[in-house]
């Protein structure tokens, strides 16, 4: 069976980032992904990203998946698309990865393995969410901003992180009207700039308000919103119904952490981050030696957070190989926790900064 | 009903005069300036390297707050297009005698042409007053951002901040 020094699965903005500190330090890396291009979401990120101008910052998303896949290339990373794994096997020699490919099954092993498998969007059950026009909001983005084609002309968007928030503008930009955004927490949970841009294109937000229900035959045809209480209880009386043909879902994010089960990783359970996350240490490794994760699987956060992890975990990975000396590998870590810290401040970042923490430990605490 | 930020999409003049993107009245009077309306802590900073004259400083931590230097500012605008939130406007308090001028970016498709009046909205995009459009600019450095101008009445320099879209809600 073929061998090679680390195998990523998943080559969306972690993962690609990972391959490329692992390149970099010479070491043999292969990604594979189930779709037919890497680079996860970031193609159908068209907005300018936040965060450090040197790292970045104000670039928009396809324009660092297009510079990543290039690093990619110039580096020799291997990448194999149209290829799910399905199976973790632990090997003498590492894990073998087991995936298919042109229909067959095959498997490769690592020294090394990463997962960096992403996240799903949740869905939100009401009566008429099965109607056709009803979707999460990363799809309508993919549809729009990958696929060009227009999901409905009239939209509710629901959820009011910065999800819900891009993908509103973004359906705007690209011709269709938003006419409400709700969330039914009592205040907007995005960035107020992001909101803004809704709001300057007169896009009301309803903070408060849920979908009571959704109307039509064999698609969305009317909406029914209706504002909650503080104990997220209907106020009778308050329903506002709406003529609108799409419904986008934007309530979070799942890890996908299936292949991390499989692997027997040991799980804490961080709603902040998403749910059930494989425990890992400061290197991102798991509980499962030679096992790292990177990204959303790690706790759902965002893409230049998944790109920091990305990179930490490949320098940690490539220490392990010995690829570095402990020396070099410690002053590039550091540079990278320097860089994720910065991303995790603020009254946003902080939470997300007080979870990982507390994970950390975790995986401190002698497990 | 509550407002600010957290709750409407919308920074209340409250909390724009608390941050330090605002510059003084003075200043307005004097010529154009950047007004940064970012008023929520947020891991960012392309703003302080877009400025050539080092007049918006974040420093660290990336969260703080953009701090505008009103003597450094020329008013050049090189600033708006380089800022994510789209949070940033040039505002020529005396443009004329009787009106403004107020420079913001816009993402969307069709653009107005310079010349045409236009109905001109505030931050909620609700229709305030017609308005001229004096200036588009599309470089590439801009990334696809177009910044647009309009001529309006002086009254509303701190009020217009778009074009209403498709017409708006007038």
């Amino acid at each position: 069976m073929r061998k090679v020094q680390a195998v990523i699965v998943g080559g969306g903005p972690a993962g690609l980032a990972a391959s490329i500190e692992i390149a970099k330090a010479g070491g043999k890396v292969v990604v594979i992904d189930e779709n037919g291009k890497p680079g996860g979401q970031l193609f159908k990120q068209i907005h300018k990203f936040f965060g450090s101008r040197e790292h970045r910052a104000g670039v928009r998303g396809y324009d660092i998946g297009t510079q990543l896949l290039k690093e990619t290339e110039e580096l020799g990373v291997e990448v194999i698309l149209d290829a799910p794994v399905y199976g973790l096997f632990r090997d003498p020699a590492g894990i073998m990865v087991s995936y298919m490919k042109d229909g067959r099954e095959q498997a490769i092993i690592g020294e090394k393995v990463i997962l960096a498998t992403g996240a799903a969007e949740n869905a939100l059950v009401f009566p008429g969410s099965t109607l056709p026009g009803v979707m999460g909001a990363g799809c309508a983005q993919t549809m729009i901003n990958v696929n060009r084609v227009l999901p409905g002309q009239k939209v509710i968007m629901v959820g009011s992180g910065n999800v819900g928030l891009i993908v509103s503008y973004q359906l705007m930009q690209a011709g269709a009207e938003v006419l409400a955004l709700v969330e039914a927490a009592p205040s907007i949970g995005g960035y107020g700039v992001h909101a803004g841009k809704i709001r300057r294109a007169g896009t009301p937000i309803y903070v408060g308000h849920t979908i009571k229900r959704v109307l039509g035959k064999t698609q969305v045809e009317k909406v029914e919103l209706v504002a909650l209480d503080e104990k997220f209880q209907e106020i009778p009386g308050t329903e506002k119904m709406l003529e609108a043909d799409t419904v986008c879902i934007a309530v979070g994010l799942t890890p996908l952490t299936e292949l991390a089960w499989l692997a027997g990783c040991e799980f804490t359970f961080i709603p902040l981050l998403g749910g059930h996350i494989p425990i890992h240490n400061e290197d991102m490794e798991t509980t499962v030696p030679g096992l790292y994760v990177a990204g959303d699987i790690a706790g759902a956060e965002e893409a230049s957070t998944a790109m920091e992890e990305g990179r930490l975990s490949g320098i940690a990975a490539a220490e392990a190989l010995k690829l570095y000396t402990a020396e070099d590998a410690k002053t590039l870590k550091a540079e990278v926790w320097d860089r994720m810290n910065a991303l995790r401040t603020g009254p946003f970042g902080q939470k997300r900064y007080d979870a990982k923490e507390q994970l950390l430990a975790t995986a401190k605490g002698g497990k | 009903m509550a407002d600010g930020v957290k709750i409407t999409g919308i920074p209340t003049m409250e909390e724009l005069k608390a941050t330090p993107g605002l510059v003084s009245d003075q200043r307005f009077e004097k010529s154009a300036v950047a007004v940064i309306e970012c008023v929520q802590e947020i891991p960012c900073n392309p703003c302080e390297k877009a400025c050539p004259f080092g007049a918006i400083i974040v420093g660290s931590p990336i969260t703080n707050l953009p701090v505008i230097d009103e003597d450094k500012c020329t008013g050049c605008g090189l600033c708006l297009a380089q800022c994510p939130g789209l949070a940033i406007f040039r505002v020529e308090k005396n443009y004329t005698d009787s009106t403004s001028m107020v420079e913001f970016p816009f993402e969307y498709y069709p653009l107005p042409e310079e010349g045409e009046t236009v109905p001109c909205g505030g931050r909620d995009g609700q229709y305030i007053t017609d308005g001229k459009v004096l200036k588009i600019k599309k470089t590439k450095q801009m990334d696809g951002t177009t910044l647009v101008s309009v001529e309006v009445p002086k009254q509303y320099f701190m009020d217009v901040r778009t074009i209403c879209r498709k017409g708006g809600s007038k």
